[in-house]
């Protein structure tokens, strides 16, 4: 590992306990999170040059703790121009916990939209810089750092605190989070082009917060869900695009590029869950994931276990992105016309606002069921309707070998 | 999701709008983008020079041809962009309706492509 990654490693994992430790001390989340965002930054600056010191955390609260009370001082003074002096409260000794769940549970406040949830996440818990977040969102920095400020305000308005809430809350704040996590990774897994670096940085972010919340909740069956979904996928990653940058479906990927290590531990996880906790929605996909990977060729797919774990998920978690999986399967088990049949269900439906899906994967099963005409129409017509470049090439390959 | 504003005027009716009329159109459209800039969803965005000023290329077997004004000629031109980031399509249209140009000549509201996809 490279010597500025090894920084990085540790800059990442350190950032968390030093916003908590300032937290603990002086309150004031955002005036915290800013002081901890600018010891980062002088970190990744000085350390290459001197050193790491040899307490870096103690190095890091120190640091910003200083950036913090000058900051603090100066807003006194201009408070006191203004006559109207408060009062500082004195320090609360830091205690000696991991804040990180209540950090995160903080960043994924419902009061703020995922896009925020998202930025500050990256930010305040993954101790990734306001410019690696937003290369990796393809925006401009400013409008990153503009979203991170407005997030705080945000929650500071809402009354958001840095406590965890009582059990009975948490869980339904936890799911949030989780929610989070996993579109953080899917907006790294997804990308096929673009800053390369900072999206694969997306997903080691997400797998490595979601190990951190499996750490400190070891009994929540989901979180061991998510973190198995994660790693499954992930280790598809070098299959799932060719040299050219085009997609390759997962009937045709070379399952020896699969990595067979993220493969034998998300399946472990995901046993592991689905044997001891409340099953959920996120256990169901990875153990669909699972069954995929276990698979030595495609054609050996044991399609009757996918069919019935997307009908436990469509029972569960019903939303129309499982209705189209779904259809897939039970094409592969009772025919394409079951599948097309199931996907009609689907034609009208509301929530389904990227209607390329469908008409993708009613392309395909048109294709399974030999109805070559009607196959190249939809394929066409999904490619034109797709806002994706990689899927709309994929499509666009797919009707020209038709046509 | 990331959507282009592109947006339309008539450049002979603009000229033809009371002063009052031009300096609203201006004023609120910057308002809209100091808004855009403070919920942290502007990404860019300019006004373009007159379509006189336009050079169109083409380049045939090779050659290019360069010629003046612009590749379709109509009465409206395309007089600036804002390019932005929203959550939904709802507040994407939102922003388009308040967009001041809409209400002499339009404005087109386009999704952006992205380089993600998921393996079908």
């Amino acid at each position: 590992m490279r010597t500025e990654d090894r920084h990085e490693d540790l800059l990442r994992a350190l950032a968390p306990q030093v916003l908590g430790a300032l937290v603990h001390r002086y309150g004031r989340f955002d005036a915290c999170e800013d002081a901890v965002q600018e010891a980062l930054l002088a970190a990744a600056t000085q350390w290459p040059r001197e050193g790491v010191p040899d307490h870096p955390r103690a190095w890091l609260v120190t640091v910003a703790s200083r950036r913090l009370t000058d900051e603090l001082r100066a807003e006194q003074a201009r408070r006191r121009r203004e006559d109207a002096v408060a009062a500082e409260p004195p320090p609360a000794p830091v205690a000696d916990t991991d804040d990180t769940l209540a950090l995160l549970v903080l960043c994924c406040h419902p009061a703020l939209s995922p896009a925020s949830q998202i930025a500050l996440t990256l930010r305040a818990v993954g101790g990734l810089t306001t410019g690696e977040i937003a290369r990796a969102f393809l925006v401009p920095e400013a409008t990153m750092g503009q979203r991170i400020s407005r997030a705080k305000q945000t929650i500071k308005a809402a009354g958001g605190t840095f406590a965890l809430p009582p059990e009975r809350e948490l869980a339904d704040r936890l799911r949030v989070v989780l929610h989070v996590l996993y579109l953080i990774f899917n907006e790294g897994y997804s990308a096929t082009a673009g800053p390369d670096l900072q999206r694969a940085d997306l997903v080691r972010e997400a797998i490595r917060l979601t190990r951190s919340v499996l750490a400190l909740r070891p009994d929540d069956g989901e979180v061991a869900g998510l973190l198995a979904l994660m790693l499954l996928t992930d280790a598809r990653r070098a299959a799932r695009t060719g040299p050219d940058g085009a997609l390759v479906p997962l009937a045709e990927q070379d399952r020896a590029l699969w990595r067979r290590e993220e493969i034998t531990e998300g399946a472990a996880l995901v046993t592991d869950a689905l044997a001891r906790a409340r099953v959920g929605p996120y256990q169901v996909q990875a153990a669909i994931a699972a069954v995929h990977a276990e698979a030595p060729r495609a054609e050996d797919t044991d399609w009757p276990q996918i069919l019935a774990l997307y009908e436990l998920l469509e029972g569960m978690a019903p939303n129309p992105v499982v209705t189209l999986n779904h259809a897939v399967a039970l094409a592969m088990v009772r025919g394409p016309q079951a599948g097309l049949d199931l996907l009609a269900t689907l034609d009208g439906d509301a929530r389904l606002r990227d209607t390329h899906r469908v008409e993708a994967v009613r392309a395909h099963l048109l294709e399974l069921a030999g109805e070559r005409p009607a196959a190249l129409a939809a394929y066409r017509s999904a490619a034109r309707r797709t806002t994706s470049l990689p899927e709309k090439r994929h499509l666009e390959a797919r009707a020209a070998r038709l046509g | 999701m990331k959507y282009m504003l592109l947006i339309y005027q008539n450049p002979a009716n603009w000229q033809e709008l009371p002063d009052g009329e031009r300096d609203a159109i201006m004023s609120d459209a910057g308002a809209i983008v100091e808004e855009l800039t403070a919920s942290g969803e502007l990404i860019g965005g300019e006004g373009l020079a007159d379509s006189s000023l336009a050079k169109t290329v083409r380049v045939r077997d090779g050659v290019p041809a360069v010629t003046d004004g612009p590749f379709v000629e109509a009465k409206e031109h395309l007089a600036g962009y804002c390019l932005f980031e929203c959550e939904t399509p709802e507040r994407a249209i939102e922003i388009a309706v308040r967009w001041p140009d809409a209400r002499h000549w339009a404005v087109e509201l386009r999704p952006l492509m992205t380089a993600s996809g998921e393996e079908m």
